[in-house]
């Protein structure tokens, strides 16, 4: 029996990348946030490895008007996956060189044709779960998409806008029940 | 709180402490019945339950390894969670929405009301419904049922005005804000809905019923419940009279424990009550526990369910509210007219913003699609369809020998091949959906199609004839004498209802039974 461990790749690979941008002016964050300026600073992919995952969330789930600093989580989460796993890293290395270098400054329509591409790979698949799975989770996006979250603390929404609604008929009492403080 | 000791003869032991564990534990306590009560999970209470999305998840469910094989698109759409259940102290009553619908009574006689379908396991259940209906009150009145026995309904959220302006304008008749275990003023000690929408990641009021703040405490105050949480059961064995007389399980500590027992009820939420029974494998049981029949994991069902979105060009915030108030019962009906048998309900449902893209969408769903609708968060409507899914012999839950869980046994494997009907009923069901929403002035409608299974059912059913389940009308393994079955699994057939009354119905039935047979000393 070998008493060798495998020594990871990534203890290898001294370089590792960063991805950096600069908050909205005006945007939610940049109004509490100390500088504009935001660097993620990555465990083990490439500067433009980051470049292009960044690239590729915002293929995957596009909306213009949210900033890359969103986008940045994505990337951040892919980086620690790729970090923590060596099969992972080496997927994203293969998966990448597949889809070429020049991925991030291609046109929409020519990203979107790469990634349909290799839709049923496993590659694709951590592509869009980690996506989806950290885009929308961050005040950035509850901000963005203009979601208020959790409002126990607020004591509920029943007094704040749980049936503000107003360009629909009421509901009669029949078929809902008595409103705040009803009987 | 009582400490009953490993080798007490006199124990009753239920693996298990959700919907049906819980009550049956406070059921027999408060009967005078000593009961060990086994539960994996750790104990959270309203205090400690997370309000961030993904914690509250982490926090409450079962996620150990379970594979899958089959032609279900699940497979393809949530490979990582082919079931949401919990591993909770309250088990799934510590996540579920609420929904209380009862069973039909057609319903209960699948076989005889749908006939002879091919590639079905249709039985009619050995229960008829008006003993049934004696139970579902009992279990209304105890989890306090709105729009039942004199208790209002919850008031009608943004989210739901929209399902119910469109389900009456394209002729929908019973269109109301729900049967939900859900308080709408303070009762029972438990809290009032303050319309948080955070009922899935634990109710911080306590107004959804939960075995957690109901059930178990109030059996812990007879002095007659041991509780053992973090504590996983591994197998149950027997004596050379085939009668079975302990649980062996792991403490939080490691250690492997076995619990003397007069007798057992198993209620894992089905996937885990059937591996458990194939695990419990002996000379005497070679093809598991209770499992002459061959039946033990067959039939496994999960409701056809699935998303239904609308998006409109004014706000909703459909995040706000109870997440499940709102319910079309029109559809619960057999006419097979419509193309298939059985019926569904559908029930709104909205879900927080980190959760709609991971659990709303197919897989197929990404880029501008996917883009414009999460653009219309605050301007959305959602909805779940709740069918009746047919039975089938080979979907199925076995042992994988190749994927060993934290106590290096075999985790559970799960095959489904959906039959025809489950998927004819839902794309009837998309359609009237989508019509809902075009009825009030839906931009774009969009659909998942069959979401993770909260409601696990039928793997260990009940039936009149011991060849074609595994237990009797009272949840007694056909095969073991003091063997039960006390949760989803025992279902003879899943009808359209949320499962969870059905469960607690079910439970405080088998309750009495096992306490008028102990006392006559028949078990």
């Amino acid at each position: 029996m070998s008493t060798m461990s495998p020594i990871p790749r990534r203890s290898f690979l001294a370089a590792s990348g960063i991805v950096s941008g600069l908050l909205a002016a005006g945007g939610p964050l940049s109004l509490i946030a100390p500088s504009r300026a935001w660097a993620l600073e990555m465990k083990t992919l490439t500067s433009s490895q980051g470049a292009a995952l960044m690239s590729i969330a915002r293929t995957i789930a596009p909306h213009d008007g949210l900033e890359d600093a969103a986008y940045a989580l994505v990337v951040k989460a892919m980086d620690t996956a790729a970090a923590a796993d060596d099969h992972v890293r080496a997927m994203v290395d293969s998966g990448l060189a597949t889809l070429g270098g020049s991925f991030a400054t291609q046109t929409e329509a020519t990203r979107i044709a790469a990634l349909k591409a290799v839709e049923k790979s496993a590659f694709f698949h951590f592509l869009r779960s980690s996506t989806l799975a950290n885009l929308y989770s961050s005040a950035i996006a509850y901000a963005h998409f203009g979601y208020e979250g959790e409002a126990f603390s607020k004591g509920g929404y029943l007094t704040r806008g749980f049936n503000d609604l107003h360009w629909l008929p009421e509901v009669p009492l029949q078929d809902s029940g008595p409103g705040v403080g009803g009987g | 709180m009582a400490q009953i000791a490993h080798d007490d003869s006199d124990a009753v032991v239920i693996i298990g402490s959700g919907a049906g564990g819980g009550t049956l534990a406070h059921e027999l306590t408060r009967r005078g019945i000593k009961v060990v009560l086994l539960e994996a999970g750790a104990r959270q209470s309203l205090a400690s339950f997370s309000q961030n999305p993904g914690e509250a998840f982490a926090q409450l469910t079962w996620l150990e390894p379970r594979t899958t094989s089959g032609s279900w698109t699940v497979r393809e759409d949530y490979p990582g969670l082919p079931s949401w259940t919990c591993k909770t102290l309250g088990g799934t009553t510590v996540h579920w929405t609420g929904a209380t619908p009862r069973i039909r009574p057609w319903e209960l006689r699948a076989r005889t009301t749908y006939g002879a379908i091919a590639g079905a396991s249709l039985i009619d259940w050995p229960i008829e419904y008006a003993e049934l209906e004696r139970y579902y009150e009992l279990a209304e009145r105890r989890l306090l049922v709105t729009r039942r026995h004199g208790n209002p309904g919850l008031p009608a959220s943004n989210h739901f005005k929209v399902m119910y302006n469109g389900a009456k304008r394209i002729g929908y008749k019973q269109v109301h804000t729900g049967y939900l275990a859900v308080n709408t003023r303070p009762a029972d000690e438990r809290g009032m809905c303050i319309q948080q929408g955070f009922c899935v990641q634990g109710c911080k009021t306590g107004a959804k019923w939960s075995t957690l703040y109901t059930e178990i405490p109030r059996a812990e105050a007879t002095g007659n419940l041991d509780l053992r949480i973090l504590s996983r059961a591994l197998r149950i064995e027997h004596g050379e009279d085939g009668r079975v007389n302990g649980v062996v399980y792991r403490d939080e500590n490691g250690r492997e424990l076995r619990q003397r027992a007069r007798l057992v009820c198993v209620a894992c939420n089905s996937i885990e009550t059937a591996r458990l029974l194939l695990l419990s494998e002996s000379a005497r049981f070679p093809h598991g526990l209770a499992n002459s029949s061959d039946q033990v994991g067959r039939n496994y069902c999960r409701h056809t369910a699935g998303f239904i979105w609308g998006v409109f060009d004014k706000p909703i915030h459909f995040w706000r509210g109870t997440t499940l108030a709102g319910i079309v019962e029109d559809e619960t009906k057999h006419d097979p007219k419509r193309g298939f048998a059985g019926g569904y309900h559908l029930e709104l449902a909205a879900l927080d913003l980190p959760s709609l893209p991971v659990a709303g969408f197919p897989s197929t769903l990404w880029g501008r699609e996917l883009g414009f609708l999460m653009d219309h968060y605050d301007r959305m409507a959602g909805m779940l369809i709740n069918g009746e899914d047919l039975p089938r012999a080979t979907n199925r839950i076995t042992l994988d020998s190749t994927v060993k869980d934290g106590f290096a046994l075999p985790v559970a494997h799960i095959h489904v091949d959906e039959h025809g009907n489950d998927a004819a009923m839902r794309a009837h069901a998309q359609q009237q959906g989508r019509a809902i929403y075009d009825a009030v002035g839906a931009v774009r409608t969009a659909t998942s199609r069959q979401t993770p299974a909260t409601h696990n059912m039928c793997a260990a059913r009940m039936s009149k004839n011991p060849r074609d389940g595994v237990v009797d009308a009272y949840g007694r393994a056909h095969d073991v004498a003091n063997l039960f079955i006390s949760d989803g699994s025992a279902l003879s057939t899943p009808g359209s209802a949320n499962p969870t009354l059905t469960i607690v119905a079910l439970a405080l039935r088998q309750a009495e039974y096992i306490a008028r047979e102990l006392n006559a000393r028949n078990l």
